[in-house]
């Protein structure tokens, strides 16, 4: 019982710990004062004036279509290669992984730097494209170590049988193939739209004036003081995400259980292990 | 120690095993031509680039100038000092998310992944936005020391000392170790922790000879995922150490962002190898996983 | 699962042509400025006033401003660098002259700041001044026991750990030197030692060095000293009463920003109308209201309707304040290296 007690009272002082910050920033975005280091009193104007706030929507905005994008790219992309690196030989299947860690195992700082690098060497202006373009590298290993134990799992027979009832190959991976790697796919979709979301090193070196996601807005405004604005907007969104979670996870609740949902990521566990 | 781990291994092995024949259809190998292609234009070209303007001068010609200027009394403490602060993060990451995901995996959920969500989710605030509210707590009129005098406790110093910095990498960089640490011990079979209590081994004892080396894969992964950001990371240090503790990363981006380009490359060059090496000390112990490891 | 595919191509497609719309081409002007140094009201007012769309980028330090006009990776229209730095981009050649006839509203502003202006830019042919202003110390009058009135309160061990020290080469020199007696441009490696020495032993009483961040901090009371730009003491005082802003009495640093357009520009008249767009009186004040630093523009000052603010002491010191300020000039690449190095060798324990 005390041993019970105590389990629960550390998770929860870990719980406080990680949340604490966040508690911080959504009572910051109702406070009247421009300046996070004094109180002015309870006000929802920020509120107001965000959505009348040009640069922070184009930022978010800009956010969420390269999270989206990079996410959706790196899905596809890193699905195949998934495929394929799995029906590779030991020698090429080791080296394709070993490449695959690099992104992962870099600095993000030497990452986003060597693309800048490449970018300006190869004349290619800096831009919205070359911040997804950067996205899109450092997303594709978050699905590629996603979807490959998925892979692993898979019974191979299901697909030579189902090419030996006469199904075309294309018709069986949608079949028969897709459907049981579906959940490291999503885990992976969903992994490289957070990662992408909360990237900032990488973003920093690649961008191009007039282009800034939320984590490079922020940035500039680090110094001179974060406009209250952007904590009304974190707010909101953080919000969102949190009533979203609670609602799917009272309907897995509701249905069975057994169902494994995106939330579980093999792939953070089996990452560069 | 090895009979019981052993019993996991036929399985795994079997199941690796299949993973091998899986697909065996040389059909798919075209399916990897567009990561190949990604690959050999975003990952490989750019660390050529990196290597190449490491080892040349502005002008083109050969140098290690920028490769020895990691021995700079001031770049070596640098790095010196990121080594120490990332390497007492990771271990302090590693002692608060062991107990957690132990516990975590025996709460049992109805869905793990509702555990996994509220461990994630501070990530949907942006990470910059979380560690500016951690100058808001520390400071020194701050939420903690108010918290503090308000308990007849003097103020604490803590904002703009190396301990604030660590304090920032454990809170930033902690989910990453629970996770993986998580979902390995989700994938323990009950079966053998059941057989060795059956055995009579202790609670004690069958942590210590079965949980925690079938969970050594998810350590690994742990440390790197969190000993990596930790080790090169400019940002944490520049809101949380007041610029008077500089990093590693912080050099390196100053002097890219004072147009020193080759300079900046010679030292990434440096922290690329220092990490290789790190990764390769802690691959060592992680025989189970698979080769496509970290090298 | 078809139509999972089917739905994510069709957002895939509606994302893309998205991103597409948001680049048309539009005129547009690439503007590289310090952080939070124009009110962002003013871009959206010049947008519509002229149809050219202003493309937006803040720099927090001069240092950092100019590899990245050098290089030309960016190519910026213009630029609002310090005077020092401006003299520096005129001797490298990276500076395109004015043409007047597109800034008729250079009228508006204060020949007096022009005279200083051909300090770093003779005959005022590549600037035009955008704010000036001193640098100086702002302190907390709880926090202090005696009035400050000398930079010997930021190297007092008295005020250890309520220093909140200035991040920027020039600054930290300027003001080590001026204390020491010597000329805030000094080139003399003994005087630089010396005051290398002495920023050196400051390290250990200073709480953070700071450039834009001294502002938060001093507000919030986490420090009694902190050198700052007197720009940003109309704004600190009006959130918390108790700050109080001073030019040392060993003299100091008086600066200005100007417009420049850089060589390599895309748009030398489109450069040159938000320049003119800038030199305006409402506009020049509206920026002065947002972001308090000192405006040249003569016209625009007139219309200040606050007297305090007017005539504030702070915002435009007399001629006793101003005698015993000096500006920054180039000193050759040189001796730029020797004080980056040394004000590296500075911060460190």
């Amino acid at each position: 019982m005390v041993k019970r007690l105590f389990e629960r009272f550390y998770v929860a002082i870990i719980l406080l710990f990680l949340y604490a910050p966040i508690l911080i920033l959504i009572v910051l975005s109702f406070n009247s004062s421009k300046s996070r280091s004094k109180w002015g009193g309870f006000t929802l104007h920020w509120y107001q004036e965000l959505f009348k706030n040009e640069e922070i929507m184009n930022a978010l905005y800009t956010t969420l279509i390269i999270a989206l994008l990079s996410a959706l790219i790196a899905t596809i992309i890193g699905t195949a290669a998934a495929i394929a690196i799995n029906g590779m030989k030991k020698t090429p299947r080791t080296i394709l992984m070993a490449i695959t860690n690099i992104p992962m195992l870099n600095a993000d700082i030497v990452t986003g730097i060597s693309l800048m690098l490449v970018f300006i060497a190869m004349r290619f202006a800096l831009g919205f494209v070359s911040v997804l373009i950067a996205h899109i590298t450092f997303n594709i290993p978050y699905v590629i170590l996603s979807v490959m134990p998925k892979l692993k799992q898979l019974n191979p027979h299901t697909f030579e049988a189902a090419l030996d009832l006469g199904a075309s190959p294309s018709y069986a991976f949608f079949k028969v193939i897709l459907p049981d790697i579906f959940p490291g796919v999503i885990s992976g979709f969903f992994l490289a739209f957070t990662m992408s979301l909360d990237d900032f090193v990488i973003t920093h070196f690649t961008k191009a004036p007039g282009i800034n996601t939320l984590s490079t807005k922020i940035y500039t405004e680090v110094r001179k003081g974060i406009k209250p604005e952007i904590y009304a907007l974190s707010t909101l969104m953080f919000i969102t995400v949190l009533l979203l979670l609670i609602f799917i996870n009272r309907r897995s609740a509701d249905k069975k259980p057994a169902v494994k949902r995106p939330g579980s990521n093999p792939g953070m566990a089996d990452k560069r292990i | 120690m090895k009979d019981v781990t052993q019993v996991n291994k036929p399985a795994k092995r079997l199941n690796g095993e299949a993973g091998h024949h899986s697909l065996k259809i040389k059909k798919t190998t075209w399916l990897s031509m567009p990561y190949l292609l990604w690959m050999a234009g975003f990952i490989i070209l750019p660390l050529i680039l990196i290597v190449y303007y490491g080892i040349t001068t502005e002008d083109g010609a050969a140098t290690i100038k920028n490769l020895l200027l990691i021995s700079d009394p001031i770049n070596r403490r640098a790095l010196l000092l990121a080594l120490e602060l990332s390497l007492i993060s990771t271990i302090i990451c590693l002692l608060l998310a062991y107990p957690l995901a132990l516990i975590l995996n025996k709460i049992k959920m109805k869905s793990n992944s509702f555990i996994v969500m509220i461990i994630i989710l501070p990530m949907w605030m942006n990470f910059l936005l979380r560690t500016i509210a951690w100058q808001n707590i520390l400071e020194r009129t701050g939420v903690l020391n108010k918290l503090l005098s308000f308990l007849g406790i003097g103020p604490l110093n803590i904002i703009n000392t190396p301990g604030a910095i660590i304090l920032g990498m454990v809170y930033n960089f902690l989910p990453f170790m629970v996770l993986p640490i998580y979902n390995v011990l989700i994938k323990i079979d009950r079966d053998i922790i059941n057989a060795a209590r059956d055995l009579g081994a202790n609670s004690m004892q069958t942590f210590i000879k079965i949980i925690l080396p079938l969970s050594l894969p998810g350590i690994i992964s742990g440390i790197t995922m969190v000993f990596v950001p930790a080790l090169t990371t400019f940002v944490i240090s520049t809101i949380l150490g007041g610029s008077k503790i500089v990093l590693i990363g912080n050099v390196i981006e100053q002097q890219f962002r004072l147009g020193n380009r080759n300079e900046g490359s010679g030292l990434s060059l440096v922290l690329m190898i220092f990490i290789l090496i790190s990764m390769a000390i802690v691959s060592k112990y992680d025989k189970e996983s698979e080769g496509s490891s970290i090298w | 699962m078809k139509k999972w595919l089917i739905v994510s191509t069709l957002l895939l497609l509606l994302a893309a042509s998205f991103a597409g719309c948001a680049k048309n081409n539009k005129e547009k002007v690439y503007v590289y400025n310090w952080g939070e140094y124009m009110d962002p009201e003013v871009r959206v007012m010049f947008e519509k006033e002229t149809g050219i769309e202003v493309v937006y980028d803040e720099f927090e330090q001069n240092e950092e401003m100019f590899p990245k006009v050098e290089a030309g990776a960016v190519r910026y229209d213009v630029v609002c660098p310090s005077d020092y730095m401006i003299q520096k981009m005129i001797d490298e050649g990276l500076l395109a002259e004015l043409n007047y006839d597109n800034i008729p509203n250079i009228k508006n502003i204060d020949p007096v700041y022009l005279k200083s202006a051909e300090e770093f830019d003779p005959g005022n042919k590549y600037s035009v001044p955008y704010c000036w202003g001193t640098l100086g110390i702002l302190y907390n009058k709880t926090m202090v026991d005696e009035p400050i009135d000398s930079w010997g309160a930021i190297f007092d061990e008295k005020y250890s750990g309520d220093i909140l020290m200035i991040d920027s080469v020039r600054d930290a020199f300027g003001i080590a030197l001026t204390y020491l007696g010597y000329d805030l441009n000094s080139t003399s490696v003994t005087e630089l030692e010396e005051a290398k020495a002495l920023l050196k032993a400051q390290y250990p009483l200073v709480q953070a060095y700071v450039v834009d961040q001294v502002r938060d901090k001093m507000i919030g009371g986490e420090a009694a000293l902190g050198v700052i730009y007197s720009g940003e003491a109309i704004y600190t005082k009006r959130e918390n009463s108790d700050l109080e802003y001073v030019v040392p009495k060993e003299g100091s640093n008086v600066w200005i920003d100007a417009w420049v357009i850089p060589k390599n520009c895309r748009n030398k008249e489109n450069a040159e109308a938000f320049i003119n767009y800038m030199c305006d009186p409402e506009i020049a004040l509206k920026n002065f209201e947002y972001i308090t630093y000192s405006t040249p523009n003569k016209a625009a000052r007139e219309m200040i309707t606050d007297p305090d603010i007017k005539d504030s002491p702070v915002a435009f010191p007399d001629e006793s304040v101003l005698n015993r300020c000096k500006t920054y000039r180039y000193l050759g690449a040189e001796i730029e290296t020797l004080y980056n190095d040394k004000w590296n060798e500075a911060k460190m324990e």
